[in-house]
């Protein structure tokens, strides 16, 4: 496998040292040259010290035989670019972009990027797991602005003591996992909901208020806790 | 018409108030607030603070349903992002990036943003002066059309730039 990684910064070094150490053949592009200089000493001469953006320098680094461009900048209208050039101007099969304004996940993902890394996205993901909230937690976009979404059931929630089928949900969404005591099942019609379950959701982000009401139960924010 | 302008520097800045002496709504945003000294004090339009390749700052700014939305900025990036945000997200009717990287330029344009890149504008304006034979490659390109949608464009264009008549945007802006 071929992979270009773009952007000498820690996510790029790490990246291209572990795909260098697992075998992969790999080129780091990286504008700045005392930084480029000093990967080199590092890693050996398989870096470019050209800016990935320019198009000229893009080509030289190879892009047009990548398996893999991987846009790791700091900047997210670099890696945007990137991508773009990659993908559309030298035909690369897969690009992948860092991306760190959440908003513009969904923009990559509509503009030809096919993997995000979303740093920001991740973080807030632990942070909110951390918390004890009465909200959807959303644990992954995926295509076609589709969401993967975690409900964990209080005892408040509407939905315990009740089956899927007993619940009002979306016809574009579907209920299909069901975490209890850290062990994961497929959510059957036949399974009683309790306190304390996750429940599994995949489906369009307009779904979400839906479910929120089925799953958590009526009002937006927190609840007043009883 | 409606006009936003991302970049206020001395293109920007220029286009902003012909479009706003010629009696149209102009929207101006740039990071700095410096940068909108710029515009003379006749300058009836609304200078905005902020990030124009954020699409919170452009809605907030008003720029949806924007006829022109017109990326000026120096950062050939920053541009290509803000005129992407404004086509897909706040349905502009025409977006055009300022993009000196020719080969970036020339790429876009397949991607459907009209670019306009002073590399090219200046080299060939330098050559005309010394009685040279020009690029060649035009320096405002204007979008192709949209045949299907993003992956159909794959296929073998490796360097190929676009061949289409430089069609000259509004007046061919200065660099």
């Amino acid at each position: 496998m071929f992979v270009l990684v773009v952007g000498g910064g820690k996510v790029g070094y790490y990246l291209t040292k572990e795909l260098v150490e697992s075998g992969h053949e790999v080129v780091l592009m990286e504008k700045d040259r005392a930084r480029a200089a000093q990967i080199v000493d590092e890693l050996g001469s398989i870096v470019v010290p050209h800016d990935g953006c320019e198009g000229k320098y893009l080509g030289q680094a190879g892009s047009n035989r990548a398996d893999i461009v991987a846009a790791v900048t700091g900047d997210d209208e670099d890696n945007l670019v990137i991508c773009q050039m990659a993908k559309h101007h030298f035909d690369v099969p897969k690009t992948i972009a860092r991306v760190n304004n959440p908003k513009n996940e969904d923009l990559f993902r509509h503009l030809g990027v096919d993997e995000i890394i979303s740093p920001t996205r991740m973080a807030l993901g632990s942070i909110e797991q951390d918390i004890p909230v009465h909200e959807l937690l959303h644990l992954a976009a995926l295509d076609n602005d589709l969401e993967i979404i975690e409900a964990k059931l209080q005892a408040d929630s509407p939905a315990v003591g009740k089956t899927p089928t007993d619940l009002v949900i979306p016809p574009e969404c579907s209920l299909f996992a069901v975490v209890r005591d850290g062990v994961a099942t497929p959510l059957r019609a036949d399974t009683v909901l309790q306190e304390g379950d996750k429940v599994i959701a995949i489906g369009k982000s307009d779904c979400e208020r839906l479910l929120h009401e089925q799953l958590i139960g009526v009002g937006e924010d927190s609840q007043a806790a009883s | 018409m409606k006009l936003v302008i991302v970049g206020c520097g001395r293109v920007g800045a220029a286009l902003a108030e012909a479009f706003d002496s010629g009696g149209n709504e102009v929207i101006v945003i740039d990071t700095s607030t410096r940068a909108f000294d710029r515009l003379s004090g006749e300058f009836k339009g609304e200078a905005i603070r902020g990030d124009g390749t954020d699409e919170d700052v452009l809605r907030k700014a008003g720029a949806e349903g924007a006829d022109a939305f017109l990326a000026l900025t120096e950062g050939d990036n920053r541009n290509v992002m803000a005129a992407q945000v404004a086509m897909e997200k706040l349905a502009v009717g025409k977006a055009l990036a300022k993009i000196n990287d020719p080969v970036r330029a020339a790429a876009y344009a397949e991607l459907g943003i009209a670019t306009v890149c002073r590399t090219t504008m200046l080299t060939d304006a330098i050559l005309g002066y010394l009685a040279q034979r020009p690029t060649g490659m035009p320096s405002v390109i204007a979008p192709v059309p949209h045949v299907h949608d993003d992956d159909d464009l794959g296929g073998g264009h490796a360097t190929a730039a676009p061949r289409l008549g430089a069609q000259p945007v509004a007046g061919a802006p200065e660099a």
